[in-house]
C-alpha cells in the first residue's frame, strides 16, 4: 500500500532524488507560472479585456478580498503568499481530474513543507510589522506564565496544518484508488468529484488558517486582549 | 516513514520559487492593471464631475443673465408704459387747457362783442333819442316858448352870482360888447327888453350883436370877453347825455372787470 507519492522515485543520486512529488510539483509550477505569464502578456486597462483576464482578475481581487475579511489590514502585502498558497493548493486538487496523476499535495513532505513556510512566515510578518520586542511581547500575553502554551500552540497549530492537508488529500486518492480496484466504472468518478470539492475547500481552510495566524501576528496590541482575537472565530478542524 | 525530509526541503524551496513567480507573472500584472483602470475611471468620473459643475455652472450663469435680462425687460417695459402714460395725461392736460383757453377766448370775444354791440346799440339809442328830442323840442317851439325862454334867460342873467356878475362888469366897462345869439329871431322889443337887463345888471351900456342859431335849439346865449351866460334846450339834452355816456362807460367797464 503506497501512501504517499514520494514513494515513486524515479532518479536517485545519494542524498538528491527526484520523486512523484517534486515532479508533479515542477509540473504544476510550469502549468501556473506559463499560464500566467501567457494571460497577463497582454494585460488590457481599458474596459475591453480577455475572458482569462477577467478571470484572473476574479481570482486575484477575491482572494484580496477573503485576506482583508480575515483580518488583514493590507492584503496586498500577504498577497503573493497566501495566494499562491491557495492556488497551489487548489491547482494540486484540481490535477486530479488528470488520470495517472498524483497530487503534490497527498504528501505530507509537501503539506509539512507548505506548513513549515506558514511557521516561518508567521513570525516574520509579525516582526515585520510591529518589530522584534513586540512580536516576541505577544508570546507573555497575557501572562508570563503563558509563553509555554503560546510556543506549544504556535508549533502544535503548524502539524496540524501539515497533516490536515495531507489527511484529506491522501483519503482522497486512496478512496479512489481504492475503490478503482473494487468497482472500475462509474462509483471512482463521482468520488474524484468529490475529492475535488474537498480540495478546495481544503486549500480554502490552509489559506485562510495561514491568514488568520498571520492577521495576528501582525496585529498591533493596542486595546484589550479580545479585540485582538480574528474577527472570525476561525477554529476550523475539519476530518 | 512519510516524511521525506530532502523533499520537504525541495518542495519549501519549490513554493517559494513559486511564490516570486506568481508574484512576478500574476499578481503584480493584474494588480497594476486593476489600479491603472481604477485610476483611468477615477479620473473619467472627476472629469465628469468637473464637466459637470461646469454645465451646472453655465446654467447657472446663464439662469442669472436669464432673469436679469427679464427683469430689465419688464422694468423697461414699466418705465416706458410710466412714461407713455404720463405723455398722454400731458397732452390730454394740454389739450384741455387749449380747448378751456379757447373757450375763455371765445367766450370773452363774444363777451366783448356783446358789449360792444350794447354800447352802440345804447349810444346809437341815446343819440337816436335826444335826436327826436332836439327835433321835437326844435319843432314843438314857438312864440310862446321863446317868451318864456328869454324870460328865463333875464331872470338868469339878473341872478348871476356876484363874482362872475363882478368880473364880467368889468370886464365890460372896459370893452363894452357882446353878442346874442338865439335858436330863433328875437323881436325888438324883446332885444330891448334884454338890451335893458343887460345894461343894468352890469352898470355898462353895452354893444349888442344878435345872430341866430338853429342848433341852440330854443334858447338863447350871451358871450362877451370869453364868459357865456346861456340858457338852451340844447344844454339840457347835452348834460342828460354827458350823465348818460358816462353811466354807460361806467357800465362797460364794471363788466370787463369781472
Amino acid at each position: 500500500m503506497r501512501l504517499s507519492p514520494d514513494e515513486i522515485i524515479f532518479w536517485q543520486n545519494g542524498l538528491f532524488k527526484l520523486n512523484a512529488t517534486i515532479a508533479f510539483t515542477w509540473a504544476l509550477m510550469i502549468v501556473m507560472v506559463v499560464g500566467s505569464a501567457v494571460i497577463t502578456r497582454r494585460l488590457s486597462a481599458s474596459d475591453e479585456r480577455s475572458h482569462w483576464q477577467n478571470l484572473m482578475e476574479i481570482i486575484v481581487t477575491g482572494i484580496a478580498k477573503q485576506l482583508e475579511e480575515v483580518g488583514l489590514a493590507h492584503p496586498r502585502s500577504y498577497l503573493p503568499f497566501l495566494g499562491t498558497l491557495f492556488l497551489f493548493i487548489a491547482v494540486a486538487s484540481l490535477g486530479t481530474i488528470v488520470p495517472g496523476y498524483e497530487p503534490p499535495t497527498g504528501s505530507l513532505s509537501t503539506t509539512v513543507a507548505l506548513a513549515l513556510c506558514v511557521f516561518v512566515a508567521v513570525p516574520a510578518f509579525g516582526i515585520q510589522a510591529q518589530g522584534f520586542l513586540g512580536y516576541v511581547g505577544t508570546y507573555v500575553q497575557p501572562t508570563f506564565i503563558m509563553l509555554p502554551f503560546n510556543l506549544i500552540s504556535e508549533v502544535s497549530r503548524t502539524l496540524a496544518l501539515s497533516v490536515r492537508l495531507f489527511g484529506n488529500m491522501m483519503s482522497g486518492a486512496m478512496i479512489i484508488a481504492i475503490l478503482l480496484t473494487i468497482t472500475p466504472l462509474f462509483f471512482p468518478i463521482v468520488m474524484t468529484l468529490l475529492g475535488l470539492l474537498t480540495g478546495m475547500v481544503q486549500a480554502y481552510i490552509f489559506t485562510i488558517l495561514a491568514s488568520v495566524y498571520i492577521a495576528a501576528a501582525t496585529r498591533k496590541l493596542a486595546g484589550p486582549k479580545h479585540e485582538s482575537a480574528p474577527p472570525h472565530p476561525v477554529s476550523i478542524e475539519t476530518a | 516513514m512519510l516524511i521525506d525530509w530532502f523533499t520537504v526541503v525541495a518542495q519549501a524551496i519549490n513554493f517559494l520559487i513559486l511564490v516570486w513567480l506568481m508574484k512576478r507573472f500574476l499578481y503584480r500584472p493584474i494588480l497594476n492593471a486593476i489600479d491603472e483602470r481604477e485610476a483611468r475611471i477615477a479620473a473619467e468620473l472627476a472629469d465628469a464631475d468637473s464637466r459637470k459643475a461646469e454645465a451646472a455652472k453655465e446654467r447657472d450663469e446663464f439662469q442669472r443673465k436669464n432673469e436679469a435680462f427679464d427683469a430689465d425687460r419688464s422694468e423697461r417695459l414699466a418705465k416706458a408704459t410710466e412714461e407713455a402714460a404720463a405723455e398722454r395725461q400731458r397732452l390730454i392736460e394740454a389739450a384741455r387747457k387749449a380747448a378751456a383757453e379757447l373757450a375763455t377766448r371765445r367766450q370773452a370775444g363774444l363777451e366783448a362783442e356783446a358789449a360792444t354791440l350794447s354800447h352802440g346799440l345804447s349810444r346809437r339809442a341815446q343819440r337816436e333819442v335826444f335826436a327826436i328830442a332836439r327835433q321835437v323840442l326844435g319843432d314843438l317851439a314857438g312864440a310862446s316858448l321863446e317868451e318864456r325862454a328869454v324870460e328865463v334867460f333875464l331872470r338868469l342873467i339878473r341872478d348871476i352870482d356876484e363874482p362872475t356878475r363882478t368880473g364880467l362888469a368889468d370886464a365890460l366897462r372896459a370893452s363894452p360888447s357882446g353878442r346874442i345869439r338865439t335858436a330863433f329871431d328875437l323881436t325888438e322889443a324883446q332885444r330891448a327888453s334884454i338890451q335893458h337887463v343887460l345894461n343894468e345888471t352890469f352898470s355898462a351900456d353895452i354893444q349888442l350883436g344878435f345872430e341866430t342859431a338853429p342848433e341852440l335849439v330854443s334858447g338863447i346865449e350871451f358871450a362877451a370877453h370869453g364868459t357865456k351866460v346861456a340858457w338852451t334846450v340844447a344844454d339840457y339834452l347835452l348834460t342828460l347825455e354827458e350823465g348818460a355816456t358816462k353811466l354807460l362807460d361806467r357800465r362797460a367797464k364794471a363788466e370787463a372787470g369781472t
